[in-house]
């Protein structure tokens, strides 16, 4: 059997609109990916939890709250708590370009504004998940 | 590494990982498998398997609560889920979205949720899903329940796996009823109208009861909407009846109806193994799997040892008539000495 990506997309945080974040997972799934979909309104403790029982390869996390300054790094501190620290970590939603420098250096690999191709994420994740596992082969 | 040690200290990131590796059938996962095997057995292995929407994911989440948070003061169990949904037959993507409607589990230790795409193909489901539970039986979970979308064959697959299979049903479904029956009658152990809170509820009940023939038995009586007690298994090793598949109400959203049904889940558990049907369907159980498995690795050998370009030339010639399929077949698959007879020729020397 081959490998398969496996992607976790959350909607961690209080708003209730996840159309982007459905897009996203529909859009992963046609690229041939296993999409976990957990539905609105996570804790960062849920997000972290369902990413480590279903052993993802990439969280990919819909935050337009503007929340992401205070969800973010708590969910990357709870990935790393559980030995998770390889998982890739993609956010989309609304996000300020001010913040994303500060994001990346959490360790947040790609940051995506409303209306980015879908094209894009797939090959981003595509990319770094291929880099990872030449990583691990060598 | 010492995968039994390290799942039954309970480390999650492993647990987690060992069922990355047997899902993508890696050397380390079929090495791990060796090593847990012995470790496995101890488990409830529940299915609950019907039509998309009926509520599947809303009743394993029930279930589940129920095992944690019993009434009758008793310990609390611990329970693992694996939800399978399909693969998409165009891009071999899936999203797996059974998490949704397990909130209620959420934060909880006692419980490990595992999503599993069927990644199609022959037996794929079966062996991922069989080597899933093995790993998740080896890591002490006191019960299993495994999710399926009731859709034709894959009811029975997964009716050959777990020892109690709970079919689901949801109100309106009306004419559908028939169309299902057949796979239906032949696996359920428990039946469940999920949905009791919608119009048609009682209908949906006396045509599933009329359907299993259960006239006036003791445990398709109702009581209130919820059955009375469970049938104590004592009573079916007397009349030696067998199990009566009983029908029973749930309202999964309101958590209406769980508690009743773990107890039966509990009590049809209690009657395989006092009847002695629980030694009976394991022994099917593990000559099907390995059949499976036989089946298979044969194929993929097969795969392997022609290549594409030679099935192409015989294919070919199959199609302009110059072969025969079983001439085809004899050039393709030639009948190979089975390893045992070289063995034994080898040691006479
Ligand atoms: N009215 C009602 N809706 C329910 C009940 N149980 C589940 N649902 C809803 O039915 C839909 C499908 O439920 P889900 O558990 O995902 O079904 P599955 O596809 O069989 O796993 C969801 O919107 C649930 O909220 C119930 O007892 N009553
Ligand atoms: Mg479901």
């Amino acid at each position: 059997m081959e490998r398969k990506i496996r992607i976790l997309i959350a909607k961690p945080g209080l708003d209730g609109h996840d159309r982007g974040a459905k897009v996203v997972a529909r859009a992963l799934r046609d690229a041939g990916m296993e999409v976990i979909y957990t539905g609105l309104r996570q804790t960062p403790e849920m997000v972290a939890e369902a990413a480590l029982q279903e052993d993802v390869d990439a969280v990919g996390l819909s935050i337009l709250s503007g929340a992401h300054m205070v969800l973010v790094p708590r969910i990357i501190e709870l990935l790393r708590a559980n030995g998770q620290d390889k998982v890739i970590v993609f956010v989309g939603g609304i996000i300020p370009e001010r913040d994303i420098p500060e994001l990346k250096s959490m360790g947040v690999s790609c940051v995506y504004g409303p209306g980015t191709s879908t094209v894009r994420v797939i090959e981003d994740i595509r990319g770094m998940i291929d880099a990872r596992i030449q990583l691990e082969r060598e | 590494m010492d995968w039994v040690g390290a799942l039954q200290s309970g480390n999650r990131l492993a647990i987690a990982r060992l069922l990355t590796q047997v899902e993508n059938d890696t050397p380390q996962g079929r090495a791990a498998l060796d090593e847990i095997f012995p470790h496995t057995g101890k488990a409830h292995l529940v299915g609950v398997t019907g039509a998309p929407g009926v509520g599947k994911s809303s009743l394993v989440t029930q279930i589940a609560w129920a095992c944690r948070h019993p009434a009758d003061g008793k310990a609390p169990r611990t329970v693992a889920i694996i939800a399978v949904d399909p693969t998409s037959p165009f891009s071999g993507g899936a999203i797996l979205g059974d998490r949704v409607r397990m909130r209620d589990l959420s934060g909880d230790e006692g419980v490990f949720i595992r999503s599993m795409a069927t990644r199609g193909a022959l037996g794929g489901i079966a062996r991922a899903t069989v080597e899933a539970v093995q790993v998740l039986d080896a890591a002490g979970f006191d019960m299993i329940l495994v999710e399926t979308v009731g859709a034709g064959q894959s009811e029975v697959e997964i009716a050959s796996l777990t020892q109690t299979t709970i079919v689901v049903e949801a109100p309106g479904l009306g004419d559908d009823i028939q169309a299902i029956k057949a796979g239906i009658l032949e696996i359920a152990d428990i039946l469940v109208v999920n949905k009791a809170d919608l119009p048609g509820a009682d209908q949906t009940v006396l045509a599933l009861r009329a359907m299993l023939n259960l006239g006036g038995s003791p445990a398709g009586e109702l009581h209130h909407g919820f059955p009375t007690e469970p049938e104590t298994p004592a009573r079916h090793a007397e009349t030696d009846v067998g199990w009566e598949v009983p029908v029973m109400r749930c309202i999964a959203i309101k958590r209406e109806g769980a508690a009743e049904l773990l107890r039966m889940v509990d009590a049809h558990y209690q009657y395989l193994r006092q009847s002695g049907e629980l030694r009976q369907r394991e022994w099917g159980r593990i000559l099907l799997a390995f059949d499976r498995l036989v089946q298979q690795t044969l194929v993929e050998r097969w795969r392997k040892s022609a290549t594409p370009e030679r099935i192409e030339n015989v294919m070919q010639k199959l199609y302009r008539r110059e072969l025969s399929p079983y001439q085809a077949l004899d050039i393709l698959v030639p009948e190979t000495t089975p390893r045992l007879e070289v063995e034994e020729r080898q040691q006479q020397r």
